[in-house]
């Protein structure tokens, strides 16, 4: 049994050291708003942080987390009251919605190292998250507006 | 002379003799000491020769060149990726330390192992680039250059000496990883064994450089 902790929570999986990380989070232990894209790290749905750095889950093996604090869209806050939540339900951002928590785990990571994002820091750090519906114009709003209402 | 000023005699001129001795070895040993110090690779080994040094890198040079070793080491502010060494995707920038920017970290989701797969991302310890104060790039410049870039801890990470140099390159797992890349990946035109032999045999003999 592997222990870890997600969201500030202790859990046990039985899971092979090898399982990669959206498999645990999902399988295991039915956190589901972590997504499954492509599978091979190259559009950034699965992102989640661990000990507060973005990693793509789909290519993270439990044995690499062990000892860390990960954080999935669901830790983000509790409540819907992050910053970038808001900006993201303020602005209806979300089209289909099944990258937005790559989308948004993404931005918290720009946001936290970087507190007012031009607009080429936004499109650097958030090339590699892929949107299928185009709502590229909305997530860099939202971004912006989250910086404004102070996102971290 | 008498048998009291003949000793005096033999005394005042072994005493001279002995100090001479004293600060003629203490020269020698001064010498020595700023010789080994000072000193130029191109002239440390005994029996150094320049052409074979040169003849070494030449032929190692490859390696340096070829898509496993360039794709981490280019002359821009972001790597290459595939045998064509074409940007990297999603604009990744090597960042301060090398190791990406924000979201955009080499480890965001490069593994300290390969994963097994087509189209997964390759895996290494320590997975990183040169950081942007000292970019050790081997694109876009001469065998000539890159050489003498090696002997340059301004250009070549901080180390001291191409014997620092090849020590990293002979053990660094980060490396090593060129030659087992896996997924059908190609390797550097030379074993690693044939490598550093070659890289050995440039710095014994004087870590020579091509024009």
């Amino acid at each position: 049994m592997a222990k870890i902790s997600v969201n500030r929570k202790q859990y046990e999986v039985d899971a092979d050291p090898g399982t990669l990380m959206l498999w645990v989070l999902r399988d295991e232990i039915g956190l589901t708003g972590t997504k499954f894209g492509c599978g091979i790290a190259q559009c950034g749905s699965c992102t989640i942080h661990v000990d507060g750095e973005a990693k793509r889950s789909c290519v993270t093996p439990l044995s690499s987390v062990l000892g860390k604090e990960i954080t999935t869209i669901e830790g983000l806050s509790n409540d819907l009251t992050h910053p970038l939540q808001k900006a993201w339900i303020d602005g209806d951002v979300a089209q289909c919605g099944y990258c937005q928590s790559g989308q948004i785990m993404a931005a918290a990571t720009l946001l936290k190292n970087n507190k007012k994002p031009t607009d080429a820091d936004i499109d650097q750090a958030m090339a590699g998250i892929i949107c299928r519906c185009g709502t590229y114009n909305r997530i860099k709003d939202a971004i912006k507006q989250a910086a404004i209402n102070g996102g971290k | 002379m008498n048998r009291s000023s003949a000793l005096k005699l033999i005394f005042i001129a072994a005493a001279f003799a002995g100090a001479s001795l004293a600060f003629y070895s203490s020269r020698i040993g001064r010498l020595e000491r700023v010789e080994a110090s000072t000193i130029n690779e191109t002239t440390i080994a005994a029996g150094s020769d320049p052409a074979k040094s040169r003849a070494a890198f030449s032929e190692s040079v490859k390696v340096f060149f070829s898509a496993r070793c360039s794709n981490c080491h280019p002359g821009g502010d972001g790597p290459t990726q595939g045998d064509t060494m074409t940007p990297h995707s999603m604009e990744i920038k090597r960042g301060p330390d090398g190791r990406g920017i924000g979201e955009q970290k080499c480890t965001t989701c490069h593994q300290d192992i390969n994963l097994d797969g087509d189209g997964l991302p390759p895996g290494a310890p320590n997975w990183h680039m040169p950081g942007e104060a000292n970019k050790m790039a081997f694109q876009g410049i001469s065998a000539g250059q890159l050489c003498r870039n090696l002997k340059d801890p301004l250009k070549n990470g901080g180390r001291k000496s191409a014997k620092d140099a090849v020590h990293h390159i002979a053990t660094d797992p980060l490396v090593l990883w060129a030659w087992t890349p896996g997924n059908g990946r190609t390797t550097p035109p030379m074993s690693h064994a044939d490598f550093i032999k070659k890289m050995n045999e440039w710095v014994d003999n004087g870590a020579a450089c091509p024009e």
